[in-house]
């Protein structure tokens, strides 16, 4: 379900974490201006909470197999949306830094797919729409469940989109999202379930803490069109416009050779932000496309390399001498303690 | 006779649930005196401290530190007056280091950072875990983060010390070293705690909890004599105590 | 609860992993942050074929792993639990790329597994950076680093609060499994058993993050959270930003391993 830096291309990645940065500043800044700063402890453990939680597996009834909870549609209750969201930005960057789950570059898409969908889309416009305060174990547990599946199935499209734009897998989106909603939807069921007796339990044992939650997603109404227009905002530039740029196998370089006219790749940077911005600017501008198709064969493609024996040889040769060039590097440079 | 540095007058306080915890209280400690708080649990001890502290604001009556009653408009200056030791380490380490830990309470006084570094180097050295300083607390051993619980506060210099339960967990020689430290100290003490051979070791003077009153005031000697006292507040003598 | 505890162990055993003094320890968690981004969007910005054109980058999280003394062993496992996700969805390309490209004799191979063989590699470099980066720098180090570097301080603030608190919320999850599991079997527990003791571990959490609260006021907390030393930008750091963005950059541009291999294979015909 995480991305992964393997599959990204730095277009799609730029985007995203330009998203999920503005999407972090923004609820940082809205649990501030509630005076909820005093929150940042019960935050920092609700996050260990939930990392701990993840851990723990339940019997999935009527199936053999067992599963546990996400996480952020449970946080969404407890401390309102803008603060859940820098809590699972939080374990999801542990989880991708300590269990390189998920990469580093792909971090702002795992936090966008797994902590907007759920948080600004999936908890006020389901949940909150279904389960309203003082509502029945069954509503809650209806409205975790639809939730949890809307938010989940976001997610997986997102994982999806995100893939397809970058080009670097060949998997077209028809077969993607045929595997990955399906077990999404089968996760999300699970998630809700987990999270409505989780949430049930505590309000029978401290219905103030269910509130809070309410509370602070009454006052975060302004953030809801905010969201709605960042996830737009996303979808269009994370999932279509990038779309223009792997219309090729090789779609960034030979974009870039129509618009540069027969130039080569331009030297990457001192500057990530500015090349990046370059290469979404000649993007934008790309006119008409082909969605990649894998099975493509060699003709098509101006910028395709013609197989060439010399070539592949040389290039075999000088990849084992690169590699052992490396160890030997490495081996030098060895730290003497 | 000098004035009371910490002096409680008809404290009453209920938690939210309705529990009574505090049902008047009153005493009068002066600075330097050293004072166990004793009782059964759920006597009243840890809310005593907490609402001399300005973490819980009783119901009723008034706390004074030295001149400044503790009220919530009052309390950063009472938290600059008294330092209070959780009775779970944990709770007070939450800092990725030792040494931030215990810079954490001078930082917040403002001081300048040459003034903190200082503050948090004798405050480790005092309590014995100057080794220490660059450690996580998650790998730090029961009698290390009390120690380390204790340096954040000495840090932050107050003269008055309040300490929950300072001697559970420990193991004997933590234990002694605990011992050894808080009669090192010239604060003026109240520790609230079910170890009673501690009492005996540190404290001149036994307030004994029943219910959320004070049920004795006096010398240690006086209240570990009185065997009726004891079983009444579900107490019994220290181990170390010979008639 | 074996999984939580496991879990426990490698966050304990990066973090002392990261609190030796080692050469890559003492290089600002700045300078690391910014270099290792440089190098992750070096390496993704190759095309889909690229495989030895991205082979010189393993020059730096080869020298990060041994500057920092990091284990072989830990990153190899590391990277082993970390492939599924990118293995998986990768192995389609063979299956759906036919078009042949590398010739070698006799033998050709489909564009497929070049580009397979592309997304081990860069899956390879990239975790292996990461790991290395997080191995020789500390979590209060690299959170520090993260809010001069802009993060918002409520982000990094509760970050800090998430990691301290992982071990002690992860330390009750596993005893808590254990007493269930010596009286309930080793099944997974029911969703009803579940809510309780997910349930209970919840309502400690907050009993446990309002004492936390209670004890940074107690020592003076207003809201603001402070520092003890900023860290000093060295001319070891700008060096390293500057020598490792240098190399990615002619990297980048020069297909090095293609020249190498030119020079080699010149006498053959």
């Amino acid at each position: 379900m995480h991305m992964a830096d393997a599959l990204l291309s730095p277009a799609v990645g730029a985007t995203m974490w330009a998203t999920t940065a503005v999407a972090l500043a923004a609820s940082a800044r809205r649990v501030r201006e509630n005076g909820e700063d005093r929150l940042v402890p019960l935050m920092g453990v609700l996050g260990a909470f939930v990392f701990a939680a993840q851990m723990i597996n339940f019997a999935i009834p009527a199936t053999g197999s067992s599963g546990h909870i996400g996480g952020g549609l449970l946080l969404s209750i407890l401390l309102g949306p803008a603060a859940a969201f820098v809590v699972i930005a939080s374990v999801l960057s542990v989880q991708a830094l300590f269990f390189a789950d998920g990469g580093l570059l792909a971090l702002g898409a795992n936090i966008f797919n797994l902590g907007v969908f759920p948080c600004f889309l999936a908890y006020p416009l389901v949940y909150r729409a279904i389960a309203r305060p003082g509502a029945t174990g069954a509503r809650v547990g209806v409205a975790a469940v639809l939730a949890a599946v809307f938010g989940l199935q976001l997610g997986a499209l997102g994982v999806v989109m995100q893939t397809v734009a970058s080009g670097i897998s060949s998997l077209p989106a028809g077969p993607f999202l045929w595997l990955m909603l399906p077990v999404h939807l089968a996760i999300g069921v699970v998630e809700g379930l987990a999270t409505a007796a989780l949430v049930l339990f505590i309000r029978r044992a401290r219905p103030d803490l269910v509130e809070r939650g309410v509370a602070s997603a009454g006052k975060a109404s302004p953030i809801r069109p905010l969201a709605t227009a960042l996830a737009l905002a996303a979808a269009v530039t994370g999932g279509v416009l990038p779309w223009f740029a792997s219309a090729q196998p090789d779609g960034l370089e030979w974009s870039v050779e129509r618009v540069a006219g027969g130039a080569t790749v331009p030297a990457p940077e001192n500057g990530v932000h500015e090349r990046l911005a370059r290469l979404q600017d000649r993007v934008a501008g790309m006119p008409d496309y082909e969605p990649p198709s894998g099975a493509r064969t060699t003709g098509d493609a101006p910028a395709w390399p013609a197989v060439n024996p010399g070539k592949s040889l040389a290039g075999l040769v000088g990849g084992f001498a690169t590699l052992l060039l490396v160890t030997l590097a490495a081996l030098a440079l060895r730290h003497r303690r | 006779m000098s004035h009371p540095l910490v002096e409680a007058r008809g404290l009453r306080f209920a938690y939210p649930d309705g529990t009574p915890a505090l049902d008047g209280v009153s005493f009068r400690v002066h600075a330097g005196e050293s004072v166990a708080v004793v009782g059964a649990n759920g006597a009243g001890k840890s809310t005593l401290l907490l609402a001399l502290n300005g973490l819980v604001t009783p119901s009723a009556g008034e706390a004074r530190i030295g001149e400044v009653p503790v009220t919530p408009a009052t309390r950063a200056q009472i938290h600059r007056t008294v330092g209070y030791v959780f009775q779970d380490a944990d709770d007070q380490l939450f800092m990725a280091t030792v040494r931030e830990d215990v810079a954490f309470g001078p930082l917040n006084l403002g001081l300048a950072a040459a003034e903190v570094e200082a503050r948090v180097q004798a405050a480790l050295e005092t309590v014995g875990a100057a080794h220490l300083a660059g450690r996580a607390p998650y790998r730090l051993s029961g009698g290390e983060k009390r120690a380390v619980a204790i340096a954040g506060v000495l840090a932050m210099q107050p003269s008055v010390l309040l300490l929950d339960e300072p001697s559970a967990g420990l193991d004997p020689a933590s234990r002694r070293r605990l011992i050894t430290l808080l009669n090192s100290f010239s604060h003026t003490k109240l520790v609230a705690t079910h170890d009673l051979d501690l009492v005996l070791d540190t404290c001149s003077r036994v307030l004994v909890m029943r219910d959320g009153r004070i049920e004795a005031d006096g010398t240690a000697a006086a209240v570990f004599s009185d065997a009726a006292l004891l079983a009444r507040c579900h107490l019994e003598p220290p181990l170390g105590w010979r008639q | 609860m074996s999984r939580v505890e496991a879990a426990l162990r490698d966050l304990r055993l990066a973090d002392t992993l990261a609190a030796r003094d080692t050469p890559l320890a003492r290089i600002d968690a700045r300078a690391k942050v910014v270099v290792t981004l440089a190098f992750l969007v070096a390496v993704v910005s190759f095309d889909r074929h690229a495989v030895a054109a991205l082979l010189p980058f393993a020059l730096y999280p080869a020298v990060l792993a041994v500057r920092g003394d990091v284990p072989a062993r830990w990153l190899g496992r590391k990277l082993l639990i970390a492939a599924p996700f990118a293995v998986a969805v990768g192995l389609f390309n063979p299956l759906l790329d036919r078009a042949p490209m590398l010739a070698i004799g006799d033998a050709t191979l489909s564009a497929g597994w070049v580009s397979f063989a592309s997304i081990l590699v860069r899956f390879a470099l990239t975790v292996a950076a990461a790991l290395a980066v997080v191995a020789g720098t500390g979590m209060h180090t690299l959170c520090a680093a993260l809010g001069r570097l802009g993060a918002p301080r409520i982000f990094t603030a509760q970050l800090l609060f998430l990691y301290r608190y992982a071990f002690v919320l992860g330390g009750e999850a596993s005893r808590m499994g254990t007493a269930r599991m010596l009286r309930g079997g080793a099944r997974a527990p029911s969703l009803a058993v579940y809510g309780a003791l997910a349930g209970h571990l919840l309502l400690r959490a907050f009993e446990r993050a309002e004492r936390i609260h209670r004890a940074m006021v107690a020592r003076g907390f207003d809201g603001e959270f402070r520092s003890l030393r900023a860290a000093r930008w060295t001319g070891a750091d700008t060096a390293f930003v500057a020598g490792w963005c240098g190399y990615f950059a002619a990297a980048r541009a020069v297909d090095i391993p293609q020249g190498l291999g030119r020079l080699l294979t010149a006498g053959i015909p």
